[in-house]
């Protein structure tokens, strides 16, 4: 995720959709000197196996982070509001917040 | 960010670090991570990235003499599984903040190290099936705990290795098995091999003793220790060598029994009172001089790694010149 | 070999053969060429490996080569399946010698540089996609589901070649200079790809699998579309190389066989 020396391909942030009905997810990086590199070399590297649906590459310099460890400000309220959860509220039924996931 | 935070910023860092690795948690690239981590997986990353790249060579000298296609297509399949990990795991390195080109260099210029392992010369078809049972085999058993590793970027990467290595060692062992199983002279070549390949996977896949060793080696032990223990205070090994080497061999013996071949080691036997098969301890200092930087294959094998880098630049060039060219926003993802 | 492989599910022994039809050795000599072609070229991929420019293009040549290992073993196995000699994929590849061997002369063409080899692959991919996509109208079943699936793998390999002639042509004249160079190399090799005999007149004109010259035009256009686009012309060869359909090969495919079949003919009677 560093910028890349001068003169060297640029880094690409691959995501794979594996199946359908799933997110892409991160996968890994592949280094590549333009989108269409990008994408073959990320199919060859990380589709060796099985049939996935898509492919994305996203260069990792356009990627913008914000990361809790960090004390970003982004997440400083998530923990806090417990209201957010289900667990939260009192059960639905008799048999507990267990019962309702089978119900 | 560490260069302006204070001592007292540093130590509660550390805390959470510490805190994070004893909880079994992983560590994750933008975190804060103390500079002897930070070293310790970038050389260890690199190096097995780099033992995946030269450890193409030995099996890749005979894709074109394969005597199946069958087998053709397999090793073709092995060796660009290679080349896979080997590209996984400089992904994982970056993530560091170090360069791969600067990491290919290295290798280039012999500031890192692949695996001497690899500094064998692969002699017959026979060695392509021994490196995939025998040291495949040993690298399998060294990475599963890996998977398990606390800096989660290599973790990931591993386990997509380990993944596919599982097919490396069944593929080796299906061709020696049929090598076993073929003509007098064909299962000759495979005792050859495994005769030249055991004593690689046995010293040089699991790395220098780390746990106790008399006379010449207490030395090497001693630090292989050191080193060890700080390795798994920080969660980057799961393991000592020693203790994985035993697991190798406990694997091993009754699979060389199967196939009716002879590991090289005539003592190796079954000890009741361990568990364990015992075997002969690596005279690791005999053996490290003898696999010094200054052997034929180890230059050959650098050699032949960095010609094909060379005689590639111009293409590279061209690749970045031309991307620099055509640089422009593509369509929206979908 | 005693693994059990997706091409070949009756394994020990020799494929069986097939009910004789008056097509049938015809048809087993127009397959050979095409298995022959996949399984030259594929070796001569083979030879980039751990050679190529990155790491990442060992891994997409290692995967070009092994599709081709792959029409190859399809081809040759029911190549030998219809000639009457029940010999195997193996049989095929490993013990028959150079005399016998049908593929186009391009196929065999030593790598030189890389950008050799990627004029060689365009000139090929382009052509077998086109090929592939006919025979997969074919009437034998079997043959059209194996061209729909290769004319498939082929078209990545294409997309693979296209990419490379239009980085290099568009590079640095440096990579330009080269590309160039690379396709007048090639180009006389080409027209082979083409060429019909009587064996070719006899199956198309039954209507049992396509006759490749009416495949030029398409091929050129799209070639030509490509090349213009790399900043570069497609060579106008004032000769055209021929010979490996009937065995006559240039002098670098002896040396390209005997390394393929050295190991196996090292251990008659092996088992592998």
């Amino acid at each position: 995720m560093t910028a890349a020396p001068e003169g060297a391909p640029a880094s690409w942030e691959v995501f794979l959709r594996a199946r359908r009905g799933l997110a892409h997810q991160h996968v890994g990086s592949v280094r590549a000197a333009g989108p269409d590199a990008a994408l073959a070399a990320a199919r060859d590297l990380y589709t060796r196996r099985g049939e996935p649906l898509s492919l994305w590459v996203v260069r990792s310099d356009a990627v913008h982070t914000a990361s809790p460890d960090e004390r970003d400000p982004y997440f400083a309220g998530a923990r806090h509001k417990p209201y957010r959860y289900p667990e939260h509220y009192a059960p639905l039924t008799e048999k507990g917040p267990q019962g309702e996931h089978h119900e | 960010m560490t260069a302006s935070a204070t001592r007292a910023d540093e130590d509660e860092l550390l805390a959470h670090f510490d805190a994070l690795i004893a909880d079994g948690r992983t560590i994750e690239p933008r975190d804060w991570m103390p500079d002897g981590y930070r070293r310790m997986l970038v050389r260890q990353i690199a190096q097995h990235a780099h033992s995946e790249i030269i450890g193409m060579q030995p099996e890749g000298g005979w894709l074109t003499r394969a005597p199946s296609l069958h087998r053709k297509s397999v090793l073709l399949a092995k060796v660009g599984d290679e080349a896979g990990h080997g590209l996984y795991l400089y992904s994982a390195a970056e993530t560091l903040g170090v360069d791969r080109a600067d990491l290919l260099d290295a290798l280039h210029h012999g500031r890192q190290r692949a695996s001497a392992t690899f500094n064998h010369p692969a002699l017959t078809w026979a060695d392509t099936g021994a490196i995939a049972w025998l040291t495949d085999g040993a690298a399998v058993i060294n990475q599963a705990p890996l998977c398990r590793t606390s800096y989660g970027p290599y973790a990931r990467a591993m386990r997509r290795v380990c993944q596919e290595e599982a097919f490396h060692v069944r593929q080796g062992y299906d061709l020696m098995r049929a090598l076993c199983e073929g003509t007098p002279e064909q299962k000759e070549m495979a005792q050859d091999a495994v005769n030249r390949w055991w004593l690689p996977a046995v010293a040089l896949m699991f790395g220098p003793p780390d746990t106790e060793a008399g006379g010449a080696d207490a030395r090497t032990a001693a630090l292989g220790a050191a080193v060890s223990r700080r390795a798994m205070a920080w969660g980057i090994k799961r393991h000592t060598n020693d203790e994985l080497r035993q697991r190798f061999v406990d694997t091993c013996v009754p699979q060389a029994e199967r196939l009716g071949l002879t590991l090289p080691d005539p003592v190796i036997r079954w000890n009741e009172e361990r568990g364990h098969y015992d075997f002969t301890p690596v005279d690791w200092d005999t053996y490290r001089k003898a696999l010094g930087d200054d052997t034929h294959w180890a230059r050959q094998r650098i050699a032949h790694r960095l010609a094909a880098h060379e005689d590639g630049a111009w293409v590279r060039e061209a690749a970045v010149a031309h991307a620099a060219r055509t640089d422009e926003p593509r369509g929206a993802a979908a | 070999m005693s693994t059990t492989s997706d091409v070949t599910a009756v394994r020990p022994g020799r494929p069986p053969g097939e009910t004789p039809t008056a097509a049938g050795p015809d048809l087993a000599r127009y397959l050979t060429r095409l298995g022959d072609d996949a399984l030259v070229l594929g070796q001569r991929l083979c030879q980039w490996i751990t050679r190529a420019p990155t790491v990442d293009e060992d891994l997409a040549l290692s995967n070009i080569a092994l599709d081709l290992i792959g029409h190859a073993r399809v081809l040759l196995t029911r190549a030998g399946r219809l000639d009457g000699t029940g010999r195997t994929e193996d049989d095929l590849a490993y013990a028959r010698s150079e005399r016998e061997f049908t593929n186009a002369l391009l196929t065999e063409l030593p790598n030189g540089d890389f950008a050799v080899t990627v004029a060689r692959q365009l000139a090929y991919t382009h052509y077998a996609v086109l090929h592939y996509e006919a025979l997969a109208h074919c009437p034998d079943r079997e043959l059209a589901a194996f061209g729909a699936r290769a004319a498939k793998e082929v078209a990545f390999h294409r997309l693979h070649a296209d990419r490379w002639t239009v980085t290099l042509g568009r590079g640095t004249a440096e990579s330009a200079r080269r590309m160039r160079h690379a396709l007048e190399r090639v180009w006389p090799y080409t027209g082979e790809l083409f060429e019909e005999d009587d064996v070719v007149r006899r199956l198309a004109a039954s209507g049992t699998v396509p006759s490749p010259a009416p495949l030029r035009e398409t091929w050129l256009g799209r070639i030509t579309e490509v090349v213009t686009g790399a900043g570069l012309a497609v060579p106008a060869p004032t000769w055209s190389a021929t010979g490996g359909r009937t065995g006559l090969h240039t002098e670098e495919f002896g040396p390209l066989l005997a390394e393929l079949q050295s190991v196996r003919r090292q251990f008659p009677g092996g088992t592998w």
